[in-house]
Formats: C-alpha cells, structure tokens, sequence
C-alpha cells in the first residue's frame, strides 16, 4: 500500500468514526462508509491540509471512493 | 387540560455521568468545583469552575456510551451532553422501542442558554487565521441551540415538536414548563424536555467574569466559592453538563405501566422589566413566577415541602430570591426545606433549571433533601429559613417548587407533587 493511501485511509477513519477494515480502496465514501455531503467536504478539507495540495470544488464532486482520493492527492501533490 | 407526569431521567452534571452517581454526590455533600482543566486559565481573573469530568473519573462521564464518534466530532459539547441525558432519560422511561405512531406523537424541548460557545471562538479563529476555506462545514449545525432535540430527534426517530428554549439561566425550567403544555394540550402526548450546557471556554469565563457575575476570590479553594446564602459569597461557580426528562401524558403512562416519578403541576413565568443582569430590587418577577406556579398547581402554600432555589450564590440574587419567597409563603415559610444544589455542581446556566428540577424530583423520591454546601454564616435576612446547611436532611417531600432566574430579567418556576 502506498504511504498516500495509509494517510488517507488513517483521515478516513478518524473522520468518520468507521473501522479501518472497511476502508479499502474501493470503498464508496457514502455507500459504504456512512458519510453525507458536508462529511464528504469536511474530509476533503483534511486531505487539503493533510497534504498540502487544492482541490477545487469541481474535482471534489468527483471524489467517491477512497482510490479516488488517492489518485487525486497522487497526481497533484508537489 | 391533560394531566402531565415524569416518567424518565437523565442527567450529566459535574459529580457524575448519570442520575444515581450524580444524586449520591450530592446527598453526600461533595462538590464539583476545582481548577479550570479544559483550557489554561492562569491569565483570568476566575480559575475555578465545575466541570464535568473525563470517562475514568470515579464519577465521570464516557460520552462513546450513546452519541456517535462522528457526531462527537462535529459538535460543541453542550450537544454531547444533552443527547446523552435523553438517551438516559428515555431508556429509564422504557421509550426506546415506540411505534411510528407514538413517534409522530413524541418531541423534543432541550434548550440551552449559550449553546456552542467554544466552538463559535475556536472556528472564529480559523476563519481570520486560516481564511473562510477552511471553516468546517459542520461549524453552525454544531453550534446551535436548537441543535440537541435536532439529534436526538433523529437518533431516536421522534417527529413530535421540535422546540429549543433559550432564556439563559432560566432555559431548563422554561424547557420543561414549555414542553408539559404542549402534552396538556394535545400537541404531543410524549416530550423530552430540558437543558445543556458547556461555556466552559477563555471567552465564557472572560465574559462573565466581566460582567462581574463570577466568583473571583476562592481561586485558591474552589469547593468553598459556590456559597449561597452566606456572607462570604462573591459571585456564582461556572457548571456545565444536562439534565433531561421524559414527560409523558397521565393516562398513556399508567396504561403502560410506566414508573412514574411525579407529576407536573405548576408553571410560572414573569419578567422583571428591569435591568439586563440586576434582578429586580423587590424580587418583583421572581415573586410573580413563583406565584403563578403555585396558583396553577392548585396546592395551598403549606404543601410545598422543598424549594430548589436559583441561589447561584451571588451577592445580589440570593437574599432577593429569599425575600420574595418570604413575602409569597409568609408563615407557611417555617414549614418548608429551601436548598441551592448550586453550591454542588455549580451554575449549570440553561442546563440548571431542569437538572434541578431532576433534584426536585429525586428528593420526592427518596424522602431527603440536598444540602446547601458552604453554608457557614448566612447572610442577615436568611433567619426562620431551614436552607439546609451543609448536610442533606431527611423529611416528608410530597410536593415541590423549582426557581430559574435568567439575564434579561426571565423568571421561571416549576410546581411537581409526588403521586
């Protein structure tokens, strides 16, 4: 697992108060995780910080799933 | 008008995270008070305060046992601690289970005086450090008043009224008076009403310490600053925590076979017109709360057994509250029991009309009323008046009255009779 995804998957976790097994890559922020749209605004602000990268409202709507995330964060981290 | 009873209990207060562990506390004479914990007070003028204190305390409170650890994160902790007194409030009623029916039929009424103070300071600082981009989307969810019967409304599936007081000290006894109307007139047959609070912040303890309205002088000693009633008082001791009860129409209750602790007869409201902090000079309002209350409840004067008083033990408050008491109850004012539970856990602010209220009620129950704490020279005016001095008294409790006094000169009192 790449050093991004354990950081995501630890925010993930601590966010929204879920069992770090069921974060897996393909888990679905509100269909598997229980989170709503605020929650999901909420995380994207912690990955903001977390790693020191923008992501715009825009690509934020894209972000579904853990990989998602991740492959965001990965692409455009500097 | 239909009859209203209390059926349930929940209470987190300063000497313990549930309603027995509090209540002995209480009975035993402890207090609540010490050093500011939550935040660095060294540079305030007020370094004491009763706060509620962490899970592995002896008498703590663990709020992972019903509220959500992503809900804990996203709001202030008078939110916390209010959901947890209705979930206690409710699993003590045996109300967990309700049909959709019933549910449409139940509400809530938790209020607060302050609501999320820490949080509007801590996120304030965000917004001018950090800019409005990194303000948390759960920042004004989790800060409003209204927001403890919002959740618990959901957690609990209850789409009756949904209703928040906010009149500062007076909120919980407003909460509950408020909510006991709407079962009476067949608005709800089910409410779960009361208060909360958590202020407990460098902004909360400034202000009011600004304000003049804390004790400042027993920064060294902080179990003897809450000391109402006598001499030495100097400003009331800062509380936080909840107290909820289940109300719940008369004839649903004992159909059910519900435990019914009391039942809710008198409720009175006034305003002083006076002054924003200052009570009224002649104890005015608080005279006229207390008289309506009574005069709803249809008792004669001499079967009011024990007085919770408002008594948050500053100079002013105090002797006038007593005064007006005195001029209401005239000679039936030697009978009666009259205690600040204040003097225990503190100034619950929107949580203390309905916690001590809860008081009101466990005193009925177990035939002994809570002492005043600290109570070692009361003050000139205070003679004829049993204020139960440092230990709980044992004695006959049937019926009860229950004083909150609030900033903007609000009044409320509470009249409850065993059953």
């Amino acid at each position: 697992m790449s050093e991004t995804a354990d950081r995501v998957k630890k925010i993930v976790v601590e966010h929204l108060g879920v069992e770090a097994d069921k974060v897996t890559e393909q888990a679905s922020f509100i269909d598997d995780l229980g989170a709503d749209s605020l929650d999901i605004v909420e995380l994207v602000m912690a990955f903001e910080e977390e790693f020191g990268v923008e992501i715009p409202d825009d690509a934020a709507e894209k972000i579904t799933t853990v990989q998602d995330a991740i492959t965001y964060i990965d692409e455009h981290k500097s | 008008m239909r009859r209203v009873v209390v059926t349930g209990l929940g209470l987190v207060t300063p000497l313990g995270g549930d309603v027995e562990t509090t209540w002995a506390n209480i009975i035993a004479g402890k207090s609540g008070a010490g050093p500011i914990t939550i935040f660095d007070a060294s540079n305030q003028k007020c370094r004491i305060a009763c706060e509620v204190k962490p899970a592995d305390h002896p008498y703590g409170f663990d709020p992972n046992k019903r509220v959500d650890h992503k809900v804990q994160r996203q709001v202030d902790p008078f939110i916390v601690y209010g959901i947890d007194a209705a979930g206690q409030a409710l699993e003590d009623a045996g109300l967990l289970e309700m049909t959709e029916a019933e549910r449409f039929r139940a509400g809530c009424s938790i209020g607060s005086g302050i609501g999320g103070l820490p949080g509007i300071a801590s996120e304030s600082l965000v917004c001018e450090n950090k800019g409005p981009s990194r303000v948390s989307p759960h920042f004004v969810h989790g800060r409003l008043i209204n927001l403890i019967s919002g959740q618990v409304s959901i957690k609990y599936g209850l789409m009756g009224p949904n209703h928040a007081v906010v009149t500062a000290c007076s909120t919980g006894a407003h909460s509950i008076g408020d909510a006991a109307r709407m079962i009476a007139m067949d608005d709800a047959d089910v409410m779960l009403a009361g208060g909360a609070e958590s202020a407990i912040c460098p902004l909360g303890i400034a202000g009011f310490a600004q304000a003049r309205a804390l004790s400042m002088g027993f920064n060294d000693t902080p179990e003897k600053a809450s000391r109402p009633y006598d001499v030495d008082r100097d400003g009331f001791v800062m509380g936080e925590g909840a107290g909820v009860v289940v109300l719940e129409e008369y004839e649903r209750a004992k159909a059910r076979g519900a435990k019914i602790y009391a039942e809710v007869i008198g409720y009175g409201l006034s305003g002083d017109a006076y002054h924003v902090t200052a009570p009224h000079p002649e104890g005015s309002g608080a005279f006229r709360s207390m008289e309506m209350a009574m005069r709803k409840s249809g008792l004669a004067l001499s079967d009011i057994d024990y007085i919770n008083a408002h008594g948050t033990s500053t100079p002013l408050g105090d002797e006038l509250e007593l005064g007006a008491v005195r001029r209401l109850f005239g000679d039936a004012i030697g009978d009666l029991s009259m205690s600040s539970t204040k003097s225990a856990i503190g100034h619950l602010l929107g949580g203390a009309g309905a916690v001590e209220s809860i008081f009101c009620i466990l005193a009925m129950r177990d035939q002994i009323v809570p002492p005043t704490l600290n109570l070692d020279n009361p003050s000139a005016g205070c003679e004829g008046v049993d204020l139960v001095p440092h230990v709980a008294k044992k004695r006959p409790v049937k019926a009860v009255l229950n004083n909150s006094f609030g900033f903007g000169g609000t009044n409320a009192s509470l009249v409850m009779r065993a059953l």
